[in-house]
């Protein structure tokens, strides 16, 4: 089970407010989602990852990137080419 | 207190740029510098929903031979992880990097430890991950403070390279920190002209107290200055009984200083766990086959043998891959002079002028025929450094500089015999009789204030040795 103060560092983690009203109702829903993952391990896995695949790679060539208007075109209110983000320091 | 034991103890975590031609995980060029912000950007490196990352097998390739280069063992499965934080310069709120199973464990580096005695300074490992994007901190009044995010970077192929804490002093981190990037270049593996393309965290404490771990020394120059910032805090703090953090501080390049991060940003909480996108990896096998060039320390020792220089001229020739080719394209002119005008001149000149080196390998003739004219007592030594500096400035102003035998022409700087000088040496012998007193008295180098008023005195055409000749048989020595 998860509890109120595990929620309250992730969402700090996260960098994402959540108010004293909404604190019993996000760790209702994590307990809520972490159940499924309970029903999920009913099933007898067979080790830790399932990963088949080994050295996958590609060669170092260049290939074209995207224009700077579609790389910006989800970014709010950039500027001269940049992608716009609340102070951090 | 003042018996305290200060000891200090240092751990480095180097991260280098891989001079690849793509990124780590998608096609976007690596050669960002020149261009405008977000330009070099696709789903992959700006981490949009549904886009796949595939690894650079160039990017391993060089990896791994930087691991074999400083003895790693390369256990059989190496395995991403995603790194998770927030913050703006990470596209996907984790980095890809390497947890439990890196590429490389262990290996080695040899240095010298302040008392110029070999030391060896063990690796913990090295392993590959993405560079994230760079961040611009704005701010005024009108507007508010606010970041501006170039995701050019973001992908871009990083080693980090962790060393045991086992080095004492800056200076050591220092010597390292040189070594290891001497390494690199002579591996061709990164571009050390690149800005920002090898920077350093730094894990240092004194003995019997917290550790502090240094973050942003951005020039591998500002190591030496911040390490030994933080060590006075670190003494000062504890002689007036204080206590030491642990904390992250990060270096402020300007100030010469280290300050608090604030605590969010130490929340080390990275929940890593292996990335579900990216196979294993298991190269162990390539290592094999990887041919090393001949690496500063074996070029150290080569330099000794071939052309009997002295193990420092060797260290020095040796430390830069481009001084040494420089030193052994020069050195036919003579192995002993050539090392010494390069080691002991040369570098000092260029340093003082802040021009790189490249510009003098473009002219080695000329520089050639600069030592020819010393080595053959054309000019003195005193000339030689004139001509030297003249040389010099006309190669950082024009770039294309007028000769050394044109210069000693036009200055009129030929060496002339000690017998043209004899007037000279007992003129100003006769104004100096104090110094030649001191001289009889047994003062050593009483008589350097001569022969100096004499070189003075003759334009540095005269040679000093033959000056010093000239006056004890004057003084009937």
């Amino acid at each position: 089970m998860v509890k109120e103060n595990e929620v309250l560092h992730i969402a700090e983690l996260a960098d994402i407010g959540i108010s004293s009203a909404e604190l019993g109702k996000f760790t209702e829903q994590f307990n809520a989602i972490l159940e499924y993952f309970d029903i999920l391990d009913t099933l007898e896995a067979s080790g830790p990852l399932m990963r088949p695949l080994v050295n996958v790679f590609r060669e170092d060539e260049v290939t074209p990137s995207i224009s700077q208007e579609d790389a910006l075109r989800n970014s709010h209110n950039p500027e001269d080419g940049y992608v716009r983000a609340p102070r951090v320091i | 207190m003042a018996d305290e034991d200060f000891t200090v103890i240092i751990g480095l975590e180097v991260h280098c740029q891989l001079d690849t031609a793509s990124k780590l995980f998608c096609g976007c060029s690596a050669d960002f510098r020149a261009d405008a912000p977000n330009t070099h950007v696709c789903p992959v490196c700006l981490g949009l929903p549904g886009a796949m990352p595939v690894l650079n097998k160039k990017a391993i390739e060089y990896a791994l031979k930087v691991a074999k280069a400083l003895n790693c063992r390369i256990p059989e499965e190496g395995e991403f992880c995603r790194k998770n934080y927030f913050y703006p310069d990470l596209v996907k709120a984790y980095q890809i990097t390497m947890g439990d199973n890196p590429l490389a464990l262990g290996g080695y580096i040899e240095i010298e430890d302040d008392a110029g005695n070999p030391k060896v300074v063990n690796l913990t490992r090295i392993h590959v991950e993405e560079d994230p994007g760079r961040l611009v901190h704005m701010g005024n009044k009108e507007r508010g403070h606010y970041t501006l995010v170039d995701y050019n970077r973001s992908g871009i192929p990083l080693i980090e390279m962790v060393t045991e804490p086992e080095l004492s002093s800056p200076k050591e981190a220092r010597r390292l920190l040189n070594k290891l990037r001497a390494t690199l270049e002579y591996l061709d593996v990164f571009d050390p002209e690149k800005e920002g393309s090898i920077r350093v965290d730094a894990n240092i404490s004194i003995k019997g107290h917290e550790r502090v771990e240094i973050k942003n020394i951005s020039s591998y120059k500002g190591v030496e200055k911040a390490l030994t910032f933080e060590i006075t805090r670190q003494k000062n703090l504890i002689r007036r009984g204080g206590t030491i953090s642990r904390e992250t501080r990060h270096f402020q390049e300007g100030k010469g200083t280290t300050t608090s991060a604030r605590s969010k940003e130490v929340a080390n909480d990275y929940r890593y766990f292996p990335e579900p996108d990216l196979p294993v990896i298991r190269v162990s096998d390539w290592v094999e086959k990887i041919a090393l060039p001949e690496l500063p320390d074996a070029r150290r020792d080569r330099f000794m043998s071939q052309y009997g220089i002295a193990v420092n001229h060797a260290r020095t020739l040796t430390g830069d891959l481009h001084l040494a080719e420089f030193y052994e394209l020069a050195a036919p002119v003579g192995a002993q002079i050539t090392a010494s005008w390069v080691a002991d001149i040369l570098i000092g000149e260029l340093n003082y002028r802040d021009m790189p080196l490249s510009k003098v390998t473009s002219h080695a003739d000329q520089f050639k025929e600069l030592v020819i004219l010393v080595r053959d007592k054309t000019i003195t030594d005193k000339a030689g450094v004139d001509v030297l500096r003249v040389w010099l400035d006309s190669l950082h102003e024009n770039g294309s500089p007028e000769s050394p035998a044109a210069i000693v022409a036009r200055l009129g700087l030929i060496r002339e015999a000690g017998e043209s000088f004899r007037g000279i040496v007992e003129k100003i012998l006769a104004k100096n009789p104090q110094a030649i007193a001191d001289h009889k008295a047994g003062k050593k180098g009483a008589l350097n204030f001569i022969v100096g008023q004499v070189m003075k005195e003759t334009k540095g055409k005269s040679d000093p040795r033959e000056i010093h000749a000239m006056i004890a048989e004057i003084l009937g020595e």
